[in-house]
């Protein structure tokens, strides 16, 4: 960020008007606010053990050390399935949640918005409605259903339960709705197919949401630590998320693994940040082109 | 009669595209969604203690519910209403201004201020108790009560996440901190979206105020996104629930003035292997969802809308 500010520079500061200074001074003061859990996140899974614990905490670290992340590779190294099985599982599964959410997501949002087909406003009933029930009591009749699909223990149950995500129809449905029906109707004037339409016109108008479909879908991918300790019984099968928990379980009265445990949110998190900020310039430099007229 | 089905048929059969379309998504909506959930929804009718059959028992959990169970009458609902009230509202609106204002900066900056806003309700799973409990702890070196202290503003350090009284301000304190997520995205999206030239045309006009530009332009060219926030405002806060545990670090919050519905919740459901009345709670919760949700599409939704 400090480098944006400073590539922004003087220059910038001087062009822009009294409002949007001040506007800015007051953003970068909240900024900091928000973004303490980050710094806290960095810092803290570089403190040495006798830093971690001391009272009062303290936010910075002062002698940072690496012993936290030896703790975790020893720790790594001493559970019977390779780390790397974990990451694979995890990158593997991640990727592929993104590309498949997204596109059946805006697959399903296309139509819900421009045909007005029977049943659409069931289903998108069917969608808001459900996006309301409480997980909680959800699990044991899910539990059922993946069993009786017997994909038990396959990369199936991690990626399908993702790919139901209903967030992701209906912020898409919603940025769907925005194209006016004479820019569609014109492509199909001359001659495009419904999926061109779709691909070719629907998509890239709606890209800030398609970014931010992605975005979600890879937290829930990379976060997930249901499936895994659920529909999986294979350790082989789990994910790195659920590795990382089984570390940091049961931290409240335990003084072990604490170390490990600050890389190991540490290293949760990173992922989170880098995608986000990827997407989110797309979804900016996006904007800046385009627009919906 | 049949005249009718086969008109429908037919016109199903001309939108054949459109179900091919929605069919990979519907596929595993049904399968993990809707079955879960409508099953859920069958188990509320039951008494279903995750080990034995489910015995049918008709409304008798929801008899209990809303005239017996004195721990949801007397503190999960009015801790929630009071909870989603705020948090609700109040997230909402904070997080249509500051995706407006940045919004207003310059291009290259407004992706690092979004992923400044953003971060918390990322990190609210990870690192939400051991950044918060420093700052709040009841002693004179937690950060609130020292800077507080040393202000003047208070003589003793409080306890902000322990004591009844305070814990729900904490909690709304600190879920408001984190509620800039999926909705305010959108939101920002949804502003940059609007066609500059409208701004044009109204300053010529003789529009003045940028308030008047957000009433009457940003605001009705982005419904869809407003909508979006609504619904995703009201979900989000009234899903919310381990916070006040997490906050406190006990389970049940003290004197339950945490207790909120998704507590009661997981209370039943996981701790006492209620399945039958937690899912009775959640069908509750749904239509307490529901009713606010007819609320918000009132205030935003347009012609074609439900």
């Amino acid at each position: 960020m400090l480098r944006a500010l400073g590539r922004f520079g003087p220059a910038g500061w001087r062009r822009m008007d009294g409002f949007q200074k001040l506007l800015l001074l007051s953003l970068v003061l909240l900024s900091v606010f928000m973004l303490l859990p980050v710094v806290y996140i960095f810092n803290h899974a570089f403190k040495p053990y006798h830093e971690l614990f001391v009272y009062p905490p303290t936010f910075f670290v002062r002698e940072p050390s690496l012993q936290n992340v030896n703790e975790l590779a020893s720790v790594a190294s001493r559970s019977t399935v390779p780390m790397v099985r974990y990451l694979f599982n995890s990158v593997f599964v991640s990727a592929l949640a993104v590309a498949l959410v997204t596109g059946v997501s805006a697959l399903c949002a296309y139509p819900l918005s421009k045909h007005r087909f029977p049943g659409a406003g069931i289903v998108f009933a069917a969608i808001l409605l459900t996006l309301m029930f409480a997980p909680e009591v959800v699990q044991i009749p899910r539990y059922l259903v993946v069993s009786e699909l017997g994909i038990m223990n396959t990369y199936f149950a991690h990626l399908f339960p993702l790919m139901a995500m209903p967030i992701g129809v209906f912020l898409l449905k919603q940025f769907v709705d925005q194209i006016p029906d004479s820019l569609l109707e014109a492509a199909r004037i001359d001659g495009a197919s419904e999926f061109v339409v779709f691909a070719r016109i629907a998509l890239p108008v709606c890209m800030p949401a398609v970014a931010t479909v992605a975005i979600l879908a890879f937290q829930n991918a990379w976060g997930n630590v249901e499936t895994s300790a659920l529909f999986m019984l294979d350790d082989e099968m789990k994910s790195f998320a659920f590795f990382l928990s089984t570390l940091t379980n049961n931290l409240a009265n335990n003084v072990a693994m604490q170390g490990a445990a600050a890389v190991a949110s540490l290293i949760m998190f990173v992922p989170n940040l880098v995608v986000f900020v990827v997407l989110q310039s797309k979804v900016i430099a996006t904007m800046a082109h385009s627009g919906i007229k | 009669m049949s005249n009718k089905r086969a008109a429908l048929l037919r016109q199903m059969w001309r939108h054949r595209l459109s179900y091919l379309f929605i069919t990979p998504f519907m596929l595993c909506f049904i399968a993990f969604i809707v079955v879960p959930v409508a099953a859920a929804v069958a188990l509320s009718f039951t008494y279903f203690n995750a080990i034995e059959k489910p015995r049918f028992i008709g409304w008798q959990n929801f008899q209990y519910l809303i005239s017996q169970d004195l721990l949801f009458l007397k503190y999960a609902l009015p801790n929630t209403f009071k909870f989603a009230l705020i948090v609700g509202p109040g997230g909402y609106i904070a997080a249509f201004l500051l995706a407006w204002i940045i919004s207003q900066l310059p291009g290259r900056l407004r992706k690092w201020f979004a992923l400044a806003m953003y971060t918390p309700s990322l990190t609210i799973g990870i690192a939400m108790s051991i950044v918060w409990l420093p700052m709040l702890t009841g002693d004179r070196v937690g950060y609130l009560n020292s800077v507080l202290l040393r202000l003047g503003w208070i003589e003793v350090p409080q306890l902000w996440v322990t004591d009844p009284d305070y814990l729900m301000t904490s909690m709304i304190g600190v879920t408001l901190w984190s509620s800039m997520g999926v909705g305010f995205l959108a939101m920002l999206a949804g502003i940059l979206n609007v066609n500059k030239d409208y701004y044009e045309a109204a300053r010529i006009d003789g529009m003045k105020s940028r308030l008047q530009e957000i009433w009457y332009i940003t605001i009705p060219s982005m419904k869809p996104q407003m909508l979006f926030g609504a619904v995703m405002a009201i979900v989000t806060t009234f899903k919310t629930g381990a916070i006040g545990v997490e906050l406190s670090g006990a389970n049940p919050t003290p004197a339950y003035s945490g207790h909120l519905i998704i507590n009661h919740i997981d209370d039943f459901g996981f701790i006492r292997f209620e399945m039958g009345y937690a899912a009775a709670v959640s069908v509750f919760l749904l239509l307490l969802m529901y009713v606010s949700n007819k609320l918000s599409w009132g205030l935003f939704g347009s012609k074609g809308d439900e």
